[in-house]
């Protein structure tokens, strides 16, 4: 049975190319950055070479990029870091319905410890309305933090309109560019963010490397304390085989973005309307505004869980809702803020392609999904007479 | 400890939040650009830096002019002499 990962907003399948770079820093070249004899200084250049090719994806300084541990820390590290920071100014912060539970907790925890926390909504393709962001505004914000896109319903947010009220305002922007870097263009100056999020292993780079984009100027209370890596904002001897994997993977990502895009565009199109043949299928997020590796579907009358591994016993790998959700088994609440019904959002599903992905994958997905929902709703005590309704709406949220 | 009081500046080097000891490395960076006679400014939330930053500059022959304390960091003025 062949395997079929369609989980890419998971992870990716580390390349090649990246796991050669990383190696030697491993093994002989093992030296703490920070030493003065020669095998620190060829890691301290490695991380400095990283650095750039990071920046260098995003149109940054690379003075601008500190290195973390992933993208959960990076989020962590902007909200609380620029909330602490900026505390004597104010103690309110903005952040939108639909952001990662790294950004979600982390306003939680701010909230509980005296911040006020405005959340926005979204509409039900997902996307934030700048002018109600810009009416949620009081003398009070210093910080608003937007997901660049949800790996969840893969809607790409209007980070520019949105950082021009925040520049108007004097307020900091932060984005998280998780699920985007790598797989979309990525420009700071163009986009006009104070802090970007990143992490490597979203672009074919390895688990335990992050970053965040800081702009020059922008005062950050770190979250992690010790010694003076990373100009003294994120202590601890750094992963220097991880960072040199994401510095490889960030070039390769910059040579193929164009490339990767136009792969992974086809097959999500073909899995969307492949897809929305079937009765009681439902596209979420934005029909046209959309990742171009991500395709989230509900399905009526089916759990996700039960999809799930019915497709994994066919070899076929995908998600449903965010990863955190799936284990929850509970409702995701980004589903929930777009408008569905907590029992249609149990029949969350996401499929997201890859570079390996092949036509052949999409057309054996295909074929094997459709007898999987099937079976499923011959089986489901909410599933009597589902056949009956209009099988005409395609989109749920978007009015396709 | 020296408070003064309108210095201008003709460097300002921000390490606000940074840990220690980026004071020192910073000020010993920002210190060689620097030419003769012109004033480094540092501003850091950093206690430490009140007592560290003047010793330095005893040690290396530089003046410290004295600090501005604003409600959360401090000014610190060093002119270059050597």
């Amino acid at each position: 049975m062949s395997k079929t990962y369609f989980d890419h907003v998971a992870t990716n399948p580390l390349r090649p190319d990246v796991f050669d770079a990383m190696m030697p820093y491993f093994k002989e070249e093992f030296g703490n950055p920070l030493n003065m004899y020669d095998l620190g200084l060829r890691a301290r250049d490695a991380i400095e070479w990283a650095r750039t090719e990071v920046a260098s994806l995003i149109n940054a300084k690379p003075s601008t990029i500190v290195f973390t541990s992933s993208g959960a820390e990076s989020n962590n590290f902007a909200l609380r870091g620029i909330a602490l920071a900026r505390q004597s100014q104010g103690k309110h912060l903005i952040v939108s319905k639909v952001e990662h539970h790294s950004i979600l907790n982390s306003a939680r925890f701010l909230e509980k410890s005296g911040f006020v926390v405005t959340w926005m909504p979204v509409d039900k393709n997902g996307l934030i309305d700048p002018e109600v962001v810009r009416k949620s505004i009081t003398d009070e914000t210093t910080l608003i933090s937007v997901t660049h896109a949800s790996s969840e319903i893969g809607t790409i947010e209007p980070l520019r309109e949105i950082a021009k009220i925040a520049k108007e305002r004097n307020i900091i922007f932060h984005a998280d560019g998780v699920a985007t870097v790598g797989n979309i263009p990525v420009d700071v100056k163009e986009l006009g963010v104070d802090l970007l999020s990143m992490s490597a292993h979203q672009f074919y780079g390895p688990k335990g490397a992050g970053a965040l984009y800081i702009k020059e100027g922008t005062r950050i209370v770190p979250l992690i304390y010790g010694g003076i890596q990373e100009g003294g904002r994120r202590a601890g001897t750094e992963n220097v085989p991880a960072i040199v994997g994401m510095g490889k993977a960030a070039e390769l990502a910059k040579k193929e973005l164009h490339q990767r895009i136009q792969h992974c565009e086809r097959l999500r199109d073909k899995i969307i309307e492949g897809m929305l043949k079937i009765p009681k299928v439902y596209l979420t997020g934005h029909p046209n505004n959309r990742l171009p590796h991500h395709a989230s579907f509900v399905v009526e009358f089916i759990e996700g869980e039960a999809m799930l591994l019915m497709l994994s016993m066919k070899g076929i790998y995908a998600a449903s809702g965010s990863a955190c959700s799936s284990k929850a088994l509970k409702a995701s609440p980004i589903l929930l803020s777009i408008g569905i019904p907590s029992s249609l959002a149990q029949g969350s599903i996401v499929f997201s392609v890859g570079m390996e992905n092949t036509d052949e994958d999409v057309a054996y997905f295909l074929r094997e999904f459709r007898p999987i929902i099937e079976r499923l709703r011959e089986m489901s005590p909410f599933g009597k007479g589902w056949g009956d309704g209009d099988a005409d709406e395609k989109c749920y949220v978007g009015g396709a | 400890m020296k408070f003064v009081e309108g210095i201008n500046a003709d460097v300002t080097a921000d390490i606000v939040y940074m840990m220690c000891p980026m004071h020192l490395l910073k000020l010993d960076e920002m210190i060689k650009q620097l030419d003769k006679g012109q004033v480094l400014q540092i501003l850091t939330d950093y206690d430490g830096a009140l007592e560290d930053i003047p010793a330095w500059c005893d040690k290396t022959g530089n003046e410290f002019i004295g600090l501005e304390d604003e409600e959360d960091y401090y000014k610190l003025y060093i002119r270059k002499i050597v």
